[in-house]
């Protein structure tokens, strides 16, 4: 009902202001899709910076774990005295780094703000299904974002069981001073994030299915859609579970019940907790945290997808591939969590059985890298900055992805689980290739958001520190792990066979940093290109897809007449016999006599007979 | 209107200037202050800190480069006199004011770097000017610089992995030291194998598609949407490889995993218990049977919770360290009395979770003495290491167990050297404790 509302508004008024919108309505509650992503995407920014910083911390630390750096007593106080940071406070960092990034950047940040973006625009819908919704989505995350960085204000410190938060370490705030305020005030984050993902995705999914344009059929739409809508099914069927796990270890810290816990002794004092089992809360936490991944990476896919071909001047290559492919992935992702529990003592049978499943997810994984590269082969690239990324994105999906094969596997994940190669794995499969997924993202779509443009030499600029930076903190921490050192170390000082890896934490550390500048780049060419970039045209990438027939002013409702109606896939770039490179989703196949395919007609009878005299009449070959 | 905007962040630049101004003033007032403060509190700091604020006040004027480095040469003087003025000053937590002036020279630095990338874009963009001007600007030019870099980094890239294989490689791939990591090992290197394969085949096809189909004026992609031969292709193919992989990795996983009880049984036993930051390990003793452990009965005596009412317990034997005897197989059990540890020894290829609430076993058998190792290493000073590698902590970066590979001679001395767990002290408070419960059930039978 609402969008026939706003469809006559829009017709009527067009761009003008008919709801006197104030401030409040326009910028801070606003119901409107495109609103809602730039709010997701800034949000998400303001997280990764923060989060970015947080690394930067403790790097430092595990470069110079001997020096002492003034500065940080001077921001942190007593978490650095003397210019230190204390051990507890590197866990906090991690943690909080960790928690961050995967979930505010890479869920909220990526799939929150893309899918408001473009699930409304690609499909030709006026807005989301439900705008009231949308909006508490966006403020759910908002609060709990706002709630996580509290508590680094707390004196007890922020959570500092790891991302993972495994109980009992969580559970106990005798164990570390983290799992005290710190740890509750992560839990209540976490459960307003997932009424926020949740939220989201009932809206994404339900708008894919039911407000697709006129001629808009499943496979006529943009593979950034099918990564939005597939991401958004994962994410209503695992995050719930993440729900139940939470609530739990908030009953175990506050209530005194036992789910997770049994024969514990904390420093001396012998606790009254029995029966439960910590295993259950790494089951409950990794079938969401499994999904999770793909959660993060499948949007960047579908992001890639979109930037390649179009950027390409080509189709992408095996649509339909592309499409089961991704489907394969979430149907998957659901049955492969127990390759993060080979070594925790769970039935080394079940161990057995899970490697399976996650190797055979490699499959698809493997297809799509290939079927980008198939895309590249005779294209006409170009390197915008949105392009370079998705190139990069390409890249360390398959530099990281290829490890999953280590650790996928049972016998060899005894050698490597918590080490630095799982850490060097999961930031270049899941951590470096969203990252660029999402950047490619904010490049290519940033004119659709803020209509203007970004610097593009910025963006080149951002893009190399970016791409050689992560190559370069990444690639030599597999190394370290095959070694034999653990994640989540304070320093490498205690163990002889570590020290031949400060040297290596240096030129780590060094990367980082100057690439952490680099982002400076970014967040310039971002902030001031909303006041002052170029002036964008309509359709700067000559793209094929709907939101690109929108004006560039942002207007209620999207289109200021009638929605356009769809008649051709997203994809049909540099089609032979006709003389632009692009013919936009919107042109009828009778404008494009000279270049359709039968196929094309979809197995209209009369537009197949018209199509043949057409050819009989211009000599045209009868393919496809 | 254009012009407007773009005074506005000039303004900003200069207002982010002015503010690190503000920065060096109050840190150069109260330098002056900590200079008089350290006079009187110890002379030896003082003249190297008032040296350093004359230097200060130099450059107060311009914030030139020449004038940086002076400075920073001046404070790196004067770091090393900081830390005992801090020592002695130490009530008062003050910090040293030198250190906001570094902090501001930092940001100056990067300032001048923006400035510098600022400049350079500045130049370039006159340059394509000019260029157009002249009619000469090919609007394709940058194109091909991107494309000619991902080339050049594909060079680099494929350098770089080069050197991480043969630097960092030799660097941390040892031989493992137990027959099951043999198998590991092996495995490991066919995946390396493959991976690096199609690690390097993949990056050469990406990065020399990206020059060679880079966009050209009169050039048209072709319209390729699919092609299933290929796609069924690079389906099968890697379906095939993962499947090889997977049935190779499972028998050998459950090898490890899955061994007879039999086998279990004949296998030397030994039990450690994780607990915050520390490892205990216990051995069976004369009659090869450990005593039975209840958290409850756990007292600062008897940290290790062991039952003393089983038998079993009575000649259980305290490690000092895991000393395990050479080619014999060894049954861990794996115990954790507060949180998750998890009991990781990289030379060996073993590791698993240490959870409270249950055990967890691990086998194996070590083919490689420790002097042995030390000779294959040419490091006398080598041992093998059992590491916490499960976050537990803020000793987590410390929580170590020595372990030691002997013959089995030196492994029967050694053991008869060690402390048994039941202590004087503990038979003591054990006989007590008996003596009162048999108290109390003489009670509850006279009552009856």
């Amino acid at each position: 009902m609402s969008t026939t509302v706003i469809s006559h508004d829009a017709a009527h008024h067009g761009s003008h202001d008919h709801h006197h919108e104030t401030f409040l309505t326009k910028y801070i509650f606003s119901q409107d899709h495109k609103m809602i992503a730039k709010q997701f995407l800034i949000t998400g920014i303001i997280m990764a910076v923060f989060a970015m910083i947080l690394s930067i911390l403790f790097r430092i630390q595990l470069a110079w774990p001997d020096e002492e750096f003034p500065i940080l007593e001077v921001f942190l106080g007593k978490w650095a005295e003397g210019g230190r940071i204390r051990p507890d406070f590197f866990l906090s960092l991690v943690t909080i780094h960790g928690t961050m990034m995967v979930f505010f950047v890479l869920t909220a940040g990526l799939s929150g703000t893309f899918s408001n973006l473009l699930i409304p625009y690609q499909l030709g819908a006026r807005d989301m299904a439900s705008p009231l919704m949308n909006m508490l989505s966006y403020w759910f995350f908002f609060v709990a974002c706002v709630i996580m960085i509290a508590s680094f204000f707390i004196e007890s410190g922020p959570a500092s069981a790891g991302w993972t938060i495994y109980p009992p370490l969580s559970a106990v705030p005798k164990a570390i001073a983290g799992s005290g305020l710190g740890m509750t005030l992560w839990l209540i984050s976490m459960t307003l994030f997932i009424a926020s993902q949740v939220l989201g995705g009932v809206n994404y999914i339900s708008t894919v299915l039911n407000l697709r344009t006129k001629g808009m059929d499943l496979w006529k739409m943009p593979l950034t859609i099918w990564a939005f809508f597939l991401t958004a099914i994962v994410g209503l069927l695992s995050f719930p579970v993440l729900v139940s796990a939470v609530v739990l270890l908030f009953f175990d810290r506050s209530v005194g019940t036992s789910f997770y816990l049994s024969d514990l002794v904390v420093q001396g004092t012998i606790l009254p907790n029995e029966g439960g089992s910590p295993i259950l809360f790494q089951h409950l936490f990794w079938f969401l945290g499994h999904p999770e991944v793909y959660i993060v990476v499948m949007p960047a896919l579908g992001l890639t997808s979109e930037v390649i071909s179009t950027n390409s001047r080509k189709p992408i290559f095996g649509y339909h591939a592309m499409v089961y492919s991704l489907v394969g992935i979430t149907v998957l992702s659901f049955i492969v969590w127990g390759h993060h529990m080979f070594v925790t003592g769970m039935s080394p049978f079940l161990g057995g059985v899970f490697m399976i499943t996650t190797l055979i997810i490699a499959v698809p994984s493997a297809v799509k890298a290939f079927n980008y590269i198939a895309t590249l082969w005779r294209g006409n690239i170009r390197f915008t900055p949105a392009m370079m990324f998705a190139i990069g994105m390409v890249s360390f999906f398959v530099s990281g992805g290829l490890t999953g094969l280590y650790l996928g596997n049972a016998a060899l994940d005894i050698n490597l689980h918590d080490t630095y190669f799982v850490v060097a794995h999961f930031h270049l499969v899941m951590g470096s290739a969203s990252i660029f997924g999402m950047l490619c993202g904010v490049y290519h779509w940033y004119p659709k958001m803020f209509g203007r443009m970004m610097d593009e030499r910025l963006g080149y600029f951002h893009f190399w520190l970016t791409f050689i930076g992560a190559y370069l903190v990444f690639f030599p921490m597999h190394f370290m792990g095959i070694d034999g050192v653990p994640r989540r170390y304070y320093a490498f000082t205690e163990f002889p066979f570590m020290e031949k890896w400060v040297s290596v934490n240096l030129l780590i550390t060094w990367a980082a940093i100057v690439s952490a500048i680099g982002q400076v780049a970014f967040l310039w060419n971002f902030f001031s290109s909303i006041w002052c970039g170029k002036r964008a045209p309509q359709n700067p990438w000559n793209s094929n897809t709907l939101e690109w027939t929108t004006p560039v002013e942002h207007i209620h409702g999207n289109w200021p007449g009638e929605i356009p109606t769809v008649y051709r896939w997203p994809y049909d770039y540099s089609k032979p016999g006709n003389d632009a490179d692009f013919i936009p989703q919107s042109t009828p196949l009778s404008q494009t006599m000279s270049s359709n395919l039968l196929h094309d007609w979809d197995g209209n009878e009369a537009g197949i007979e018209a199509q043949k005299a057409y050819n009989r009449e211009h000599n045209r070959e009868e393919e496809g | 209107m254009k012009f407007k905007l773009h005074n506005r962040f000039k303004s900003l630049l200069g207002g982010l200037l002015a503010i690190n101004l503000l920065f060096v003033a109050p840190a150069m007032a109260s330098i002056q202050e900590q200079a008089s403060d350290t006079a009187k509190v110890e002379q030896v700091a003082a003249p190297a800190v008032t040296a350093d604020s004359t230097a200060a006040l130099a450059d107060s004027a311009a914030t030139t480069a020449a004038t940086d480095s002076a400075t920073v040469s001046a404070s790196s003087s004067s770091s090393s006199t900081t830390t005992p003025t801090a020592t002695t000053t130490k009530e008062e937590k003050k910090i040293d004011p030198q250190v906001y002036k570094n902090l501001t020279y930092y940001i100056l630095l990067f300032l001048v770097l923006c400035t510098v990338v600022a400049v350079i874009g500045k130049v370039q963009s006159i340059y394509v000017l000019t260029k157009k001007v002249n009619g000469k600007y090919n609007p394709l030019a940058n194109n091909t610089l991107q494309a000619v870099l991902l080339f050049v980094f594909l060079v680099g890239f494929l350098g770089f992995v080069w050197y991480g294989y043969a630097v960092w490689g030799s660097w941390s791939w040892r031989p493992a030291a137990t027959e099951h990591g043999k198998d590991i090992d092996r495995m490991f290197i066919i995946t390396t194998v493959i991976i690096t394969v199609v690690l390097v085949l993949v990056h050469i096809a990406l990065m020399t598609f990206t020059y060679i189909y880079r966009m050209r004026a009169k050039r048209k992609a072709y319209f390729y949407p699919h092609n299933d031969a290929i796609e069924r292709l690079w389906t099968i193919v890697p379906a095939v490889v993962l499947t090889i992989l997977v049935l190779f990795g499972f028998f050998t996983w459950r090898s490890i995993t899955n061994i007879p009880e039999e086998l279990k049984k004949s296998a030397l036993q030994v039990e450690v218990l994780g607990e915050q930051f520390m490892w205990t390990v216990r051995y069976p003793g004369t009659d090869g049977e450990f005593g039975k452990r209840n958290y409850k009965l756990t007292t600062p005596l008897n940290s290790y919770g062991i039952d003393y009412n089983d038998k079993n317990a009575w000649d259980d034997v305290k490690g000092d360290e895991i000393v395990i005897p050479v080619n014999k197989p060894v049954r861990f059990h794996i115990l954790s009395k507060d949180i998750i540890h998890s009991f990781y020894i990289p030379d060996f290829r073993v590791q698993i979770n240490a959870v409270p609430g249950m055990t967890n076993y691990f086998q194996f058998t070590p083919t490689i003495t420790t002097d042995e190792m030390r000779d294959k290493m040419n490091d006398p000073q080598y041992n093998f290491v059992m590491l916490c590698a499960k976050i537990c902590g803020e000793s987590h970066y410390n929580m170590q167990k020595n372990v030691r590979v002997v013959t089995e001679a030196e492994y029967k001395e050694w053991l008869s050297k060690q402390a048994k767990f039941f202590t004087e002290d503990l038979q003591k408070e054990f006989a007590q404790t008996e003596g009162s419960e048999k108290k109390d059930e003489r009670i509850a039978a006279s009552i009856n």
